[in-house]
């Protein structure tokens, strides 16, 4: 609760502070400082320090899940702007609003990672959404830019349109709007669901898995991620995609939890195909920005599995999946936003010129294929051993794994470019205070894939 | 203490490794601390061989019930042993030869050596398959970088098999893991668990063709000529001396306990018949080479097939067969490797057609390469003898066996081959006469000398006094044999 009202005054600070002060940087000091209050409010909350005394009962819910979760979104957002704020110059005159908009969108995050009514999903979703549309198209005098914003409003609108509709139908169902009651309307064995609940249910689960570019919802992933200025991409395709994946759980988890057996194979069949074709296109991407693209929906994939598998491993897993996703996915943006050239030949002979930059990308890179020592090898065990302490989908982790291998392909291009490859490597300007947060950045990836314990006693806190 | 010795000191040192700035100061410091770990090993071997300064256990991820736990065994002592005089052999032997960023170069050198320490002394499951996957990262790095002309495709190749190869495993190991009563990786819990036949026999096979990958066996290897061609001198003995035998030692550890009956099932029929024919197929293309480094690659498909075979006979003096022929094919194979190095430096070829009479020009360098030659036949005298007459007698009369009478011949052909084909190799690089590239020939320098010394007399010595190792790895094989005993279930 702390941080959500923080984080809403803040959105509004941040609107007015581009008239009140005319340095960009006291605009990213004022953003930095806001958003660690936020943050240092959210931790003491998870103590049980409250600074608002709000009856939200019925309609959101700060478990330990949430409050958790919202750390993690807000802590990786502190790394994004320490890292990539001063590529936001570039895209546009109004600095100060997209500050503004991220605030509004971590308001959205913060909702959706908490909601324990349908409505406030609903809410939080829009809030996420309404403000991505704008970062897409920010880049105004590029076409690819408003070509992007206008497919992701068209398509985003109409995914929203199927989850009000899913929403309504569920509530004709157990006329109500709260998750409890969903779920108590649902928990006898031998009542059969009603038809309505079902149809709510899977308009429910496609909407969701259009947010979080599942496959075969994910049509519109490539061309947003490859559009939009590519500081937003990556907010976009990780922070934004971590808490809709919160909020997906927290629904499935929450309110359908009950009738698990009855829609698993769906799960698991859009997991496989998410694997499959993310992975598959992936590997023939000539863009390290759109292969990026396509290795989140591969990525998502895997997200996926905690649903699928929906015990105490699948939620350890998607917290570390989660951060792990987005700390390496940030880092590669930071370092990809800085160079001209996005093509794999743009990296060649990249160890050479920038042999910290290079090394660190390695990190991300590894993390990112799974291989051990790095949090995204844990984080990818986790949810194999959640989806197999389940039972019954071992066909689904074999492919699992297959993909993963084939992952390693377009991941292992990038570090093949930078170190084994000749070539002119681009200029690129880093300051030091940037080689030392990335490399802060990669050492944490490497921390949590020795000693997760790291994060997870702050989830039993 | 000894063991979490052996892995901090590669590692350690590897890391600061990175941050030298001169070439000359990165070997110093990589020989200096491979000295310093054989120093523990033997130390350990020796004065400080007890169990409490042997084994270490820490707490790491306690909600998935794995810890850090490590411990050395007889096995352990012999491969940690191998791992750790390899290196300073290695160095010593390449010495001479300048790397571009050197200090990178023998950074990762020194981290690959501790994942294979890691995968040698690990007595947790997930802790095993973290040091398999740090081991081969170095590798891959090594090779892509330091390596031949068509480096990129040829260690890719390499690392997408294993990387493939391993992921199944892991699937298997989490399998297992789910099955343990306590919800534990430890070794004890996976030995203790009782899988039913039908779940055993596809988890058989998740988990063998990790290691037949990486052994390789027929029809798993066409990754390893390439690789071994490809990688720089120093990196391919590490990979042919040390990295094969991960496979073969988890295969004993961590398959043949674990899955008893299925290992029984497929080992003996299906496995250990094509592992001779893929034996048969590479001693046949070794004889057909041209090139060294391919040449030697395909002996050791050979060489290591015959030790898959002997470790699913399941027979006690095979399987110590195995474990000390992990052994001294580890110092074998590194002595040929060190030949074919000093040959490469100095002619720049490695292809017999282009060499011969050097008997003449380096009549040192010549003793040498019969010794490690003839050990590689495995003639009587030398170490390898040993190792194998106890396989073939394990293989013989195995009572696990139903088919001896068909694999030890067919078995014993490539002992012939081997002959023949090494024989052809000595015959063409040191006799005949010399042509105009070993004209101007010279004998070795005070290095390499050293290190074929030091190999031949470990060659002898293995091949005189085998007792040593004999009753190093009595317990551990007693052991393993008793965890895989089917004999219960089967009536026997």
């Amino acid at each position: 609760m702390n941080a959500l009202i923080i984080s809403g005054i803040m959105g509004v600070v941040m609107m007015f502070s581009g008239i009140l002060l005319k340095q960009r940087s006291s605009v990213r000091a004022v953003a930095l400082t806001g958003l660690f209050v936020a943050i240092v409010l959210n931790v003491m909350e998870m103590s049980g320090f409250h600074l608002f005394k709000i009856d939200i009962t019925g309609m959101m819910k700060f478990d330990r899940l949430a409050l958790f979760f919202n750390t993690i979104a807000m802590g990786c957002t502190f790394i994004f702007f320490l890292l990539s704020a001063k590529e936001m110059e570039k895209v546009g005159l109004n600095y100060s609003d997209y500050f503004a908009l991220i605030f509004f969108i971590l308001c959205g995050i913060i909702l959706s990672s908490s909601f324990s009514s349908l409505l406030i999903l609903f809410l939080g979703i829009e809030i996420i959404s309404i403000p991505l549309y704008i970062l897409t198209g920010s880049d105004k005098r590029n076409l690819k830019s408003n070509e992007a914003s206008l497919k992701y409003f068209l398509l985003g609108s109409f995914s929203t349109g199927l989850m009000l509709m899913g929403i309504t139908l569920i509530y004709g169902n157990s006329g109500s709007f709260s998750v409890e009651v969903i779920a108590e309307s649902i928990s006898k064995p031998d009542v059969k669901p009603g038809i309505l609940l079902i149809a709510g249910l899977l308009l429910l689960m496609f909407s969701m898995a259009f947010k979080v570019s599942a496959a075969p919802f994910h049509f519109w992933t490539p061309d947003v991620y490859d559009g939009a200025p590519t500081v937003f991409t990556s907010f976009m395709a990780t922070i934004v995609k971590a808490a809709v994946f919160i909020a997906f759980l927290r629904l499935f988890y929450y309110a359908f939890g009950n009738i698990h057996e009855t829609w698993k194979l769906i799960i698991a069949i859009i997991t496989a195909l998410t694997l499959f074709i993310g992975n598959i296109t992936a590997v023939f991407q000539q863009s390290v920005k759109r292969m990026l693209a396509y290795s989140s929906i591969a990525q998502a994939g895997f997200m996926l599995m905690a649903i699928l598998a929906l015990n105490a491993s699948a939620t350890e897993g998607i917290l570390l999946y989660t951060t792990a996703y987005c700390l390496a996915t940030i880092g590669l943006f930071a370092i990809l936003v800085k160079m001209k050239d996005y093509t794999f030949e743009g990296f060649n002979g990249f160890a050479k010129h920038q042999p910290l930059l290079a090394a660190v990308a390695v990190v991300f890179l590894l993390s990112l294929a799974g291989i051990p020592l790095t949090a995204g090898f844990l984080a990818k065990f986790y949810m194999l051993n959640a989806v197999i302490e389940k039972g019954g989908f071992l066909w689904l982790v074999i492919f699992a794994v297959l993909m993963a291998a084939i992952s390693v392909y377009y991941y292992f291009r990038v570090i093949q470019a930078m170190y084994f490859k000749e070539g002119e490597a681009q200029a690129i300007e880093v300051s030091t205070s940037f080689k030392w947060t990335i490399g802060l950045v990669a050492a944490l990836v490497i921390l949590l894939g020795v000693y997760p314990q790291l994060l997870f006693s702050w989830f039993y806190f | 203490m000894i063991s979490l010795l052996l892995i901090l000191i590669p590692l350690l040192s590897g890391i600061a490794s990175f941050f030298f700035k001169k070439e000359n100061a990165a070997k110093g410091w990589a020989l200096l601390s491979s000295f310093a770990t054989v120093a523990v090993s033997i130390l350990g071997l020796t004065i400080l061989n007890k169990t409490e300064l042997l084994q270490f256990k820490c707490n790491w991820l306690p909600g998935l019930g794995s810890s850090f736990s490590i411990r050395l065994d007889g096995m352990g002592q012999l491969l940690c042993l191998l791992t750790a005089i390899s290196f300073p052999l290695i160095f010593i032997a390449t010495w001479n030869r300048t790397y571009r960023n050197a200090h990178n170069f023998f950074a990762l050198m020194l981290l690959s050596q501790a994942g294979l320490m890691g995968v040698f002394l690990a007595m947790d499951a997930l802790l095993f398959y973290f040091f398999w996957e740090l081991a081969l990262i170095p590798v891959y790095f090594l090779s892509s970088i330091w390596g031949a002309e068509r480096r990129i495709a040829a260690t890719f190749k390499f690392f997408i098999y294993t990387f493939v190869g391993s992921l199944l495993m892991l699937i298997g190991l989490i399998y297992i893991h789910s099955l343990t009563p306590d919800r534990s990786f430890d070794i004890r819990s996976f030995y203790a668990v009782a899988i039913d036949n039908k779940t055993q026999h596809w988890i058989f096979w998740l988990m063998f063709v990790a290691f037949a990958i990486k052994i390789p066996v027929f029809p798993f290897h066409s990754w390893q000529p390439d690789t071994y061609e490809q990688s720089p001198t120093a990196v391919t003995m590490v990979l042919s001396g040390i990295m094969v035998k991960m496979g073969l030692f988890a295969v004993i550890r961590w398959l043949l306990p674990v899955l008893p009956s299925a290992s029984f099932a497929y080992g003996e029929k299906m496995i250990s018949m094509w592992v001779i024919v893929g034996m048969i197929y590479a001693s046949l293309l070794a004889w057909r080479q041209d090139d060294m480094k391919r040449l030697i690659a395909y002996s050791s498909i050979a060489h290591l097939g015959l030790m898959v075979v002997a470790i699913f006979s399941e027979s006690e003096i095979g399987m110590q067969g195995v474990m000390i022929q992990m052994f001294n094919h580890g110092i074998n194979i590194l002595g040929l490797w060190v030949i074919v190095e000093i040959l490469e430096r100095k002619y720049g070829t490695r292809k017999l057609s282009e060499l011969g009479g050097l008997a003449q020009k380096a009549p040192a360098m010549a003793i040498f390469f019969v010794v490690v030659a003839l050990a590689n036949i495995a003639l009587p005298l030398t170490n390898a003898f040993v190792g194998e007459f106890m396989m073939f007698t394990g293989i013989f009369t195995s009572s696990m066996s139903e088919y001896e009478m068909i694999t030890v011949p067919a078995a014993g052909i490539t002992i012939i081959l081997g002959a023949i084909y090494t024989l052809r190799m000595v015959q063409k690089v040191i006799y005949g006469n010399t042509n105009a590239l070993t004209e101007t020939g010279t004998d070795i320098g005070y290095n390499e000398k050293l290190v074929l010394g030091i190999i031949v007399i470990l060659i002898i010595a293995g091949g005189i006094y085998p007792q040593a190792f004999l009753s190093l790895t009595e317990e551990t094989t007693k052991f393993i044999l008793n965890e895989a005993n089917i004999y219960p279930s089967l009536g026997k």
